[in-house]
């Protein structure tokens, strides 16, 4: 048997180790040894590379993984739980960004041959994915770290705009293609599709970014098939095949959670609405610490539903420490998760497991909402538009058909927040004007380390 | 070659379904090391970067190529090693 058939056996393995690191990643009993079996995977991709013909130089390969490896471990070892939306943000760009390395690669490899119209259109499509998914990404990562405003960016007829460039793009592409290899045209499409990306992130807002995180994951994936065609080469096609459809569930399941269509959160119109809700008078319940631990720890059931006002205000270590004591003195304690609580698909759940919450605590929408009605006391920490009950009845809201989880419907239900401000939707939170309501005015992290001491004296 | 782009198309399509098949049953908790997973299983195109880099080019081209390794295998290596820590954390309640 030659070489190549070797590699591609190898190629096989690694694609089949890489969708069963993805079965495993269905349930967390099996979830690390799945990670462990894909980077096996890529592991012996890497290896069996190398025994590439034409590559010469392995001076420099060295070099480029001793530093790539060295950054990445830095970067896995030193992030920060709550910055995990940034940080795969920041790799789901690198990804794209070397896809369309290598698409400029190879365009400039091949200098004085003729290159063959279909090897020209997947080079194309390379850097086009690739480009996007790197600038778009850096742009989303800019945002969720902060140096680049939360809030949607958009210029003067923004949609026309990239329109018009997406066309220059075709244009471009379709000179270089029929016509003549040119390379300043082809220096003219790496800009463009750079450009592009900017344009496609900087308009979405801070709440969609999860959508927009996903959306660039299923990106990078369909970058690297991308590249697959380029170079040939089937475990590229696969590998990110896979991820690229990853990609796309995540992201319908963000998008229907947050009750918004791809194309709404993409061309952003979630207009400020201003006061629309009416201010008039209510009346609010409110509660004091001491009130508020007697009933946590006489109650049968809790469900304590975190919001991303907890983690901001780094509450979930004393929140996990309230449920474990509560649980001892016979509270049945169960955290209800929305899909949005956290910056990305499940973000909250990481957080809770780095603050000792086990994950079969943990529960998903659909198989808490049913639950709420038997349920004797509910404890909202930092959530708001997601237990808003106007999405439910209200249609001129424009949370209206948004899933939420239902609150309501419990016996009793205790609010941690910090006033009475409406979330970011900008409306109005019917929960709060209940009469089973009542509001525990402050800081999540404070109030909950005052309601922690309160229990242990209980 | 045309035959390879085909082939290489099929390959593509049933692996997406592939991917939305074993993908749709992972749940929710997981949906973060899912992603951070399978970022890292897009840097595959490490692999590219890895020709680009090691072909007898010189000049720009190398640099390049030397660049895009960089990125893929930050990419690979943080992914992995990250989804690690996460699901490290992932821990089941006392009975």
């Amino acid at each position: 048997m030659n070489v190549q058939a070797l590699v591609e056996i190898a190629y096989l393995v690694s694609a089949s180790l890489f969708i069963i690191g993805l079965h495993d990643l269905g349930s967390p009993i099996t979830a690390r040894r799945g990670n462990l079996r894909a980077s096996t995977g890529m592991f012996i991709a890497i290896v069996v590379t190398l025994l590439n013909k034409s590559i010469i130089d392995y001076q420099i390969i060295l070099l480029g993984l001793i530093i790539g490896s060295i950054l990445g471990a830095i970067a896995a070892k030193k992030v920060k739980m709550t910055a995990m939306p940034q940080m795969v943000g920041l790799f789901n760009g690198f990804g794209g960004g070397a896809s369309a390395i290598i698409s400029v690669g190879e365009f400039w490899m091949s200098k004085e041959d003729f290159i063959p119209p279909y090897m020209l259109v997947t080079i194309v499509l390379g850097l086009f994915i690739g480009g996007i998914t790197f600038s778009g990404s850096m742009i989303a990562f800019g945002k969720l770290q902060k140096i680049i405003s939360l809030k949607p960016i958009k210029i003067p007829l923004h949609q026309y705009f990239s329109v018009s460039l997406f066309l220059s793009f075709l244009i471009g592409s379709g000179y270089l293609i029929m016509l003549r290899r040119e390379p300043l045209i082809f220096l003219f499409l790496i800009g463009l599709s750079l450009v592009l990306g900017i344009l496609f992130v900087i308009p979405i807002g801070g709440a969609d970014m999860p959508v927009a995180i996903a959306l660039l994951n299923s990106f990078s994936g369909i970058a690297a098939s991308a590249t697959g065609f380029v170079i040939m080469n089937n475990i590229l096609i696969i590998s990110g095949a896979l991820v690229g459809a990853s990609g796309i569930i995540l992201t319908r399941i963000m998008s229907k959670a947050m009750n918004r269509s791809l194309k709404n959160i993409l061309f952003g119109v979630f207009e400020d609405r201003g006061v629309s809700f009416k201010s008039e008078e209510k009346n609010v319940n409110s509660i004091g610490i001491e009130e508020a631990a007697t009933m946590l720890v006489y109650a049968r059931s809790l469900v304590i539903v975190p919001g991303y006002g907890m983690a901001a205000a780094r509450a979930q270590h004393v929140v996990s420490e309230i449920a474990e004591q509560l649980e001892k003195r016979g509270v049945e304690v169960k955290f209800a998760i929305h899909p949005v609580a956290g910056r990305m698909p499940g973000h909250m759940n990481v957080l809770l497991a780095e603050a000792e919450v086990p994950y079969d605590k943990m529960y998903s929408m659909e198989e808490i909402n049913p639950e709420f009605s038997r349920t004797d006391v509910v404890l909202v920490v930092g959530a708001n538009d997601i237990v808003n009950p106007v999405a439910r009845h209200d249609v001129n809201s424009p949370l209206y058909g948004m899933p939420i989880l239902d609150v309501d419907k419990a016996h009793n239900i205790i609010v941690i927040k910090r006033s009475l401000n409406p979330g970011y939707a900008g409306i109005d939170n019917e929960l709060f004007y209940k009469k089973n309501t009542m509001m525990l005015f402050g800081d999540a992290r404070e109030v909950c380390t005052r309601l922690l001491n309160e229990i242990r004296q209980l | 070659m045309v035959d390879a782009i085909i082939t290489g198309l099929y390959i593509f399509i049933l692996a997406i379904f592939v991917g939305f098949e074993v993908i749709r049953k992972v749940p929710p908790t997981l949906h973060t090391p899912l992603m951070s997973g399978a970022n890292a299983i897009s840097g595959i195109v490490l692999i590219g970067a890895l020709v680009t880099a090691g072909s007898q080019e010189k000049g720009a081209l190398k640099i390049l190529g030397l660049l895009a390794i960089i990125l893929a295998t930050i990419n690979v290596v943080g992914g992995f090693l990250v989804t690690d820590r996460m699901l490290k954390m992932f821990k089941r309640g006392r009975e």
